[in-house]
């Protein structure tokens, strides 16, 4: 039988799996009829035996007014409301103390101070670590929290104010507030005076001047300009923020350039304040996981 | 044929076209003229010009042309209309170069993160979407052109419905992608992923594939054969359904104009669903169904083998076009989506399992009796391989898709892994197998230039999949585990920096499985180009496809 559109049944046999064909052919493609594998149709039935299944248990249609339901009523809110208080009781037995303890005591319980350092660690990875490290080994620019240098005091209570107020975040009216001038920059010095007075800095922490520097000239513009904040031997002063010189740690460099940059154009890295953000008992626990990182002061 | 000498006219179709093209030339210009900014105005200009060429081009090609229109056959054998597949097959070639390579800098960016050199227009925020619009609508979207265009033509016998219209399509396509692509770089989108372009290039899209659509179904419509083969049911479905989900994903409201800036109509969890409802159809309709429509003409064509089983093809079809549609809630597990509409998603999504695996049957048993073929065939083997790997995504998808495993797999690189063992996988060796299929048919050469070099294509690039797949699990894997830990005392094990120190060896892995997938495309380009170049063909020797006589 032929078609309009020239359409022939010749259901042949393919020759090699013995199944007929459909009689159709294009370009030179022909189909079998093969049956449906049994596995594929009773593994398709089963997935919408298990589907229709899992829609009976859990929330699955929705209706003109709300869903249905499901049997036991699940619901994900309520699953990580509950998930949350499981987390919670676990924290429970030191949690509840530590936000009761009073800062000083923490370490005098060792495992309430365990606990505050874990909580602290936790805390300090995900909102810390991105400027200070994930060790708190810091960078240029962010310190190193590990050592014993503390630019606004080491003290837990120090810490815990830095932590909660930030540093010149202007957002928080407690915040530290120190700022080093630009001193170039803003016609206070000039280019030789400031040389001058970054390869003086050198010395107070027993490095090299640059070559031929004129030593006087800077030690005449540090007691004019720098001894204020930063003290006539360049040991800094903590309620000010203004850092030690006298010490081999430098936050952005000891070359010549870095300190001539510093005088030039001034420093004023900020901190956030954390409070608000992070509620007191976070703030305890990072406070004491900080001061315990090595350099805490007593 | 004793007839008059008829005289020359110019069509309805050139006329037209010519008119709209010319305006709408001069429209963009004025919007090129008022931008509000230079990037738009850029963008315009290409618009302008883009028109400007299509009116000296139809000028041209009427001048040159004889006084009639290529005939529908000739001495009674379909004159197909091969051109336009030409076009789409090398554009392929490009882009997917294209897009492997940025696919490669933005692997190395992960692993060193300096290569985003500091620029706005390297980062790896821009050049992300720029490698998967590349590798999924530039390079995949020009194979299914190609294909369509040629597998339609030869299972209807007739010749490709249209003048001017299928070259519309496949140009116009390519002016979409430029469009889209430098629009990224230039920080242009409209932030939803996989559909990035702004509304102006949408709204050409729009144009562009609605003639798509329409020559498609009017060669179907004057086909010769009495059925409609089940590789254009698969071609069909796609065309259709992405015409859909674009419309629906990309109802914005454009400020102005003269502002390649819109407001989605969408609002909250409600957009979320339409852009993963879109977003996973892209892959279900796209990635899948044009695809499958591609192995179904291919790999019997080459195997030579009656495709398996006809009643299979028709339930998976209609099962997979059915369940698929259901399954993008699935991309928002434990999100503010409601939980039914988690419930519908994962529970479709693992009914799609079997549907799915219907195509992989037949692709694989269509292989009954021609299983040597794989020892001695490359591209038959590349198809079947492309195959196994679309069996394997297929079951691993479904899988992703239940709560329990998508809360450890979910936002990790697992979903990257599973993503590429599809994208490289299958759709990119089915569509390298049809490429080493029709570049010889196309341009009348007996064989590939060197089959040796596919093989070399092949294991070359499947290594790279291998690499990049196995880094993704492990890496992924990890890092969902790493994400969920919890010490004794009830606090999160790891900070998330830890964990991306953790990546930083699987994404040096998978940067390595990366280029040589990149290597191995290269390979198939020189193989290409010394096919079409004709080396290695003796003068003497008859091609083993008839003929095809020149469309213009």
């Amino acid at each position: 039988m032929t078609t309009e559109r020239g359409e022939t049944h010749d259901h042949s046999v393919d020759p090699v799996t013995g199944t007929t064909t459909t009689g159709h052919v294009w370009d030179g493609i022909s189909e079998l009829n093969t049956p449906l594998p049994r596995w594929w149709l009773w593994t398709f039935y089963l997935t919408i035996v298990w589907s229709v299944a899992y829609w009976i248990v859990y929330p699955a249609w929705p209706l003109a007014q709300g869903y249905t339901k499901g049997l036991f009523g699940w619901q994900s809110r309520e699953a990580i409301v509950t998930d949350l208080a499981a987390l919670q009781a676990q924290r429970a037995a030191f949690g509840g103390r530590l936000a009761e303890a009073p800062l000083a005591d923490v370490a005098k319980d060792e495992q309430l101070f365990a606990f505050a350092r874990a909580q602290g660690k936790a805390a300090f990875g995900d909102n810390c670590a991105p400027c200070h490290g994930a060790g708190g080994g810091g960078g240029k620019g962010f310190p190193n929290l590990n050592d014993d240098d503390w630019l606004w005091g080491g003290k837990l209570e120090d810490i815990q104010t830095t932590i909660r107020h930030g540093i010149r975040w202007t957002a928080d009216d407690q915040t530290r507030i120190g700022t080093m001038p630009a001193f170039g920059r803003d016609g206070v010095l000039k280019r030789p005076e400031v040389n001058a007075v970054a390869s003086y800095v050198r010395t107070l922490s027993g490095l090299q001047p640059a070559a031929g520097a004129d030593l006087a000239l800077g030690a005449k513009v540090y007691s004019d300009n720098c001894a204020a904040c930063h003290g006539d031997k360049g040991e800094g002063k903590q309620e000010l923020g203004s850092p030690n010189l006298s010490d081999p740690i430098w936050l952005y460099g000891s070359d010549v350039v870095a300190i001539a940059d510093g005088v030039w154009n001034g420093r004023g890295q900020a901190m956030p304040a954390w409070s608000g953000r992070l509620d007191e008992t976070t703030i305890k626990a990072l406070t004491v996981y900080v001061h315990s990182l090595g350099g805490g002061a007593r | 044929m004793a007839h008059t000498v008829p005289t020359k006219q110019m069509t309805t179709s050139e006329m037209g076209l010519a008119i709209v093209a010319a305006v709408f030339a001069l429209f963009a210009l004025v919007v090129a003229a008022k931008a509000h900014t230079p990037e738009y105005a850029f963008h315009a200009a290409i618009f302008a010009i883009a028109a400007g060429a299509s009116v000296f081009a139809i000028a041209n090609r009427y001048f040159d042309r004889p006084a009639m229109l290529p005939p529908q056959e000739i001495d009674g054998r379909p004159n197909y209309n091969m051109g336009p597949v030409k076009f789409a097959t090398l554009a392929s070639l490009f882009w997917g170069i294209a897009g492997f390579t940025v696919g490669l800098v933005i692997a190395l960016q992960l692993a060193w993160p300096a290569l985003n050199l500091g620029l706005p227009w390297t980062s790896f925020g821009r050049l992300r979407p720029l490698h998967t619009s590349a590798v999924i609508f530039a390079f995949g979207g020009n194979v299914l052109l190609a294909t369509s265009f040629y597998v339609v033509q030869r299972t209807s016998r007739v010749r490709l419905a249209g003048d001017l219209a299928p070259w519309f399509v496949v140009l116009g396509y390519n002016l979409f992608i430029v469009v889209a692509g430098t629009g990224y770089v230039l920080g242009i989108t409209q932030g939803k992923e996989y559909a990035e372009p702004e509304w102006y290039a949408d709204l050409f899209l729009t144009v562009v594939w609605v003639v798509y659509l329409l020559v498609f179904l009017a060669t179907l419509m004057k086909r010769k054969e009495p059925h409609i083969y089940v590789a254009n049911w698969f071609y069909l479905a796609f065309i259709v359904t992405i015409a859909v989900l674009h419309l629906g994903n990309n109802a914005t409201v454009p400020v102005s104009v003269f502002s390649p800036k819109s407001y989605i109509v969408w609002a909250g969890v409600q957009d979320a669903m339409v852009q993963w409802w879109y977003g996973h159809n892209a892959v279900g309709f796209f990635l899948t169904a044009g695809f499958l429509a591609i192995m179904y003409y291919f790999i019997p064509k080459r195997a030579n083998r009656p495709v398996y089983s006809y009643r299979l093809s028709i339930i998976h079809f209609w099962a997979l076009i059915f369940l698929y549609i259901w399954a993008g809630p699935h991309h928002l597990h434990y999100t503010a989506l409601p939980d039914w509409a988690q419930t519908l998603g994962m529970t479709f999504s693992v009914m799609l399992w079997m549907p799915s695996w219907g195509g992989m049957i037949n692709g694989l048993m269509t292989l009954s009796g021609a299983w040597d073929k794989l020892r001695t065939d490359p591209v038959l083997r590349m198809m079947v391989v492309s195959v196994a790997f679309y069996g394997m995504s297929t079951f691993e998808g479904p899988l992703m898709s239940v709560k329990a495993v998508n809360s450890l797999s979910h936002y990790t690189d697992w979903t990257i892994g599973h993503v590429h063992s599809g994208a490289l996988g299958w759709v990119g060796y089915v569509s390298f197998g049809a490429i080493y299929c029709l570049v010889p048919w196309l341009w009348n050469r007996r064989e590939m230039y060197s089959l040796r070099l596919v093989n070399w294509h092949f294991w070359i690039s499947t290594l790279g999949i291998v690499l990049y797949i196995s880094a993704m699990w492990v890496s992924g894997i990890l890092q969902g585990l790493m994400w969920r830990a919890y010490t004794a005392l009830g606090f999160l094990e790891y900070s998330f920096i830890e964990t991306v120190e953790a990546m930083h060896p699987f994404y040096v892995i998978r940067a390595l499985g990366g280029l040589l997938f990149l290597a191995g495309a290269l390979i198939m380009v020189v193989n290409v180009w010394r096919t079409i170049a004709g080396a290695g063909e003796a003068a003497s020797e008859p091609a083993a496809i008839p003929a095809l006589v020149p469309a213009e």
